[in-house]
């Protein structure tokens, strides 16, 4: 027994001396730091995206303002400090970490969690001790809803309708150029999202005009995905939709390239966009539609990326990337624009003001959601360039796939 | 008799009376623990009720959990139905599957009952995904209801309890004694007559029911339902180690290993954020070396040796 506790007492003081020299290392700053909470992903099925995604924004973020001299708030330059917890992917687990950085760290503001689930469940703490949250990861339907219940609850990168119009309009547009004809070969992952972007799509595209050839689902996690890309090929479309998760997309991508599928649109959903994707399938990508897309031409869009990948080493993906990072911008001007920490004072800046990202400028319409977003993206010569928006205005128009070489 | 039967029930209606009245103490960091706890107090216990006396551990925990909280979450966002009405059938179709698997396993001995309760959750998970995909659709499941935490944790502490009546119910029946003979040598259990099968089924059946209606009540809570975070085979396994920490052949052994576990493992993520699974690891290796009995039977152990 006694040698139990012993173990127990070295691991706690083990702990407690950790804390101690965090604790030195932030109070060697001259002002208190304004602390905030983030409940990330580190372990679990979702850790892949938030790795990508969120936490090196956050990292590149607190480094660019801490570099500043931090955020002016009460007359003075405070440095930010980033308190993170790992939920393990588990709902239960993330609302209890948000509680807790609520209540025991009382942290003064807090960064939104990777994933539409996530951002839900987190919603009514965020709402009930006022933390602005400007969410990115999570595309629904139900803002007016959500943000009714709400109110202190943001969106950043869209809709689901949104995105499966923006594939729609993308396919319109090759059409009446005369670059495809009308069949469509269309597969989905058989999990929640997946099922409800080919939900959408099926009588949008109907709608449109396309015919679908081609119609199959495969279920979450399916290693061998040739039977698809094998079918889709039978059904000889002119272009192939996949509302995919990230394992299925470079899955499907591989099988295509081992198959040739001949198609002029090849369009992957989630992962798409991401480095890692480029960087596995190389050449043989251009031309790839996937969801997602940015400008790369701005010069703020370029500077974002290329000190992104200075100082965490990582490059930023070509979609929700450069969202996350400027929700974080939404945030740090809205703080330094009430001035003081204020939260319920800062969620109503965030209602009434707009804000200069590295996307350009971001204000929320009635609802609280921004309507300005890239849906579909095209690879060019390594660039994960957008061909379809909403209210974004500068994406250039999709070009046909040229064969897998 | 009566006077017994007021014995054993006070401390239970003590405590009852304690966990109810946290809620009006705190309504914040401590409550959000107090649920999470009292959900793994309703699933271990409800668990140990069936894999206490017959030795067989069950892995269908996240099964039948999963259906308790999708079945809400697709009730209320694609039919409309109200939370109250899914609640009530969750848990009635948990029960019913939970009777097909028990007479498609339980007269399979050990193993192989444990490895198909493994893959039951994720059967289920492709089931549903199946039956979403090609015959009724999706619009992500919203469970968006008026419920705080407190009222979750009031509903889960009401489901505990009726777990541990139900639970000494059952060990003070025939049923009860059935099992245990059953856990001790199914062969003789077998020889004087019993249907070893059905008793079996029936306290399976029971644990299915509890899961899934803990499934329900906790959906609200997640306020957004996806198959691959309720149909967790985390959960099962969670479930699992909590019983065995606090010892499966008490009532109460579980839930004296649920509310120290829960407190550890709060501890180690706000220690040790980065590594957390490492030392849920790390405390699976050390109960099974150090108390493979349990507190239960750590404390039965150091009561005998003090009564020497």
């Amino acid at each position: 027994m006694t040698y139990k506790l012993k173990r127990r007492a070295m691991v706690f003081g083990a702990g407690a001396a950790l804390g101690i020299s965090t604790l030195m290392t932030s109070t060697a700053l001259a002002a208190e730091p304004i602390k905030f909470g983030v409940v990330a992903h580190l372990t679990g099925p979702l850790a892949g995206g938030e790795a990508v995604t969120h936490t090196p924004n956050i990292e590149f973020w607190a480094n660019q303002v801490n570099a500043r001299g931090g955020l002016k708030v009460d007359g003075e330059m405070r440095p930010v400090e980033i308190i993170t917890y790992d939920d393990k992917t588990n709902p239960a687990e993330h609302i209890k970490a948000v509680q807790r950085l609520a209540t025991q760290d009382e942290v003064d503001f807090m960064l939104s969690p990777y994933g539409t689930g996530f951002n839900i469940a987190a919603a009514p703490i965020y709402a009930k001790y006022n933390y602005p949250l400007v969410a990115v990861s999570a595309i629904t339907d139900q803002i007016p809803t959500l943000t009714k219940r709400f109110p202190n609850m943001f969106f950043t990168l869209g809709t689901t309708s949104g995105f499966v119009e923006g594939v729609r309009d993308t396919l319109v547009t090759m059409r009446d150029a005369g670059t495809i004809g009308n069949r469509v070969a269309m597969v989905n992952v058989a999990d929640a999202f997946g099922i409800e972007l080919a939900d959408k799509a099926r009588p949008m595209l109907a709608e449109a005009g396309f015919e679908i050839v081609y119609d199959k689902s495969y279920p979450l996690g399916t290693p061998d995905l040739s039977p698809v890309i094998k079918g889709a090929k039978n059904a000889e479309p002119d272009a192939f939709v996949a509302w995919s998760y990230p394992p299925d997309t470079f899955g499907l991508t591989e099988q295509a390239i081992i198959e040739d599928l001949n198609v002029k649109v090849f369009y992957t959903a989630v992962a798409t966009a991401f480095p890692a994707y480029a960087g596995k399938f190389g050449a043989k990508i251009e031309g790839n539609i996937g969801a997602g897309g940015v400008n790369p031409d701005t010069p703020i869009m370029q500077e974002y990326r290329t000190n992104h990948k200075a100082v965490t080493g990582k490059e930023a993906d070509y979609w929700a990337s450069a969202t996350y990072y400027s929700s974080l911008q939404v945030l740090e001007q809205a703080i330094e624009g009430v001035g003081t920490i204020d939260r319920a004072a800062t969620v109503e800046f965030i209602k009434t003001n707009s804000f200069d990202t590295v996307i350009g400028t971001i204000s929320f319409d009635e609802n609280n959601n921004s309507e300005r977003y890239w849906s579909v993206g095209q690879w060019r010569d390594g660039v994960f360039r957008a061909v379809a928006d909403t209210g974004m205005g500068d994406s250039v128009s999709a070009v046909a796939k040229d064969g897998w070489n | 008799m009566n006077r017994i039967v007021t014995y054993k029930l006070a401390p239970g209606v003590l405590l009852l009376a304690a966990a109810a009245v946290l809620p009006l103490v705190s309504d914040g960091y401590w409550l959000s623990i107090a649920t999470t706890a009292m959900m793994y107090i309703a699933l271990s216990t409800s668990w140990a009720l069936f894999s206490g006396p017959t030795h067989l551990i069950a892995l269908s925990t996240g099964a039948f959990f999963g259906i308790g909280g999708y079945l809400v979450g697709t009730g209320m966002s694609d039919y409309d139905q109200s939370f109250w009405t899914m609640a009530q059938i969750a848990p009635v179709v948990a029960t019913a599957l939970a009777l097909l698997v028990g007479l498609a396993t339980l007269r399979l001995s050990g193993v192989y009952f444990v490895i198909f309760t493994l893959g039951l959750a994720e059967m289920v998970r492709n089931l549903v995904s199946w039956v979403q995909n090609n015959f009724l659709g999706s619009r992500g499941l919203y469970v968006l209801t008026d419920f705080t935490e407190a009222h979750i944790y009031w509903m889960l502490l009401a489901v505990a309890a009726v777990v541990f009546l139900a639970g000494s119910w059952i060990n003070q029946s025939r049923l009860g004694f059935a099992l245990r003979i059953i856990g001790n040598d199914e062969e003789v259990a077998r020889h004087v007559g019993i249907n070893t099968a059905w008793s079996k089924v029936i306290l399976f059946m029971t644990t299915g029911f509890f899961a899934a209606l803990v499934g329900a009540i906790v959906a609200p809570r997640y306020s957004y339902i996806e198959p691959n975070v309720v149909f967790s085979p985390e959960l099962s396994f969670m479930v699992v180690i909590m019983a065995l920490l606090g010892g499966v052949h008490r009532l109460w052994g579980p839930l004296v290993g649920v509310i120290p576990f829960t407190l550890a493992w709060e501890a180690i993520t706000v220690s040790f954020p980065n590594s957390t699974t490492l030392f849920l690891g790390l405390s699976f290796l050390l109960i099974v070396y150090l108390i493979p009995h349990g507190f239960t039977g750590l404390f039965e152990t150091m009561l005998g040796r003090m009564r020497k």
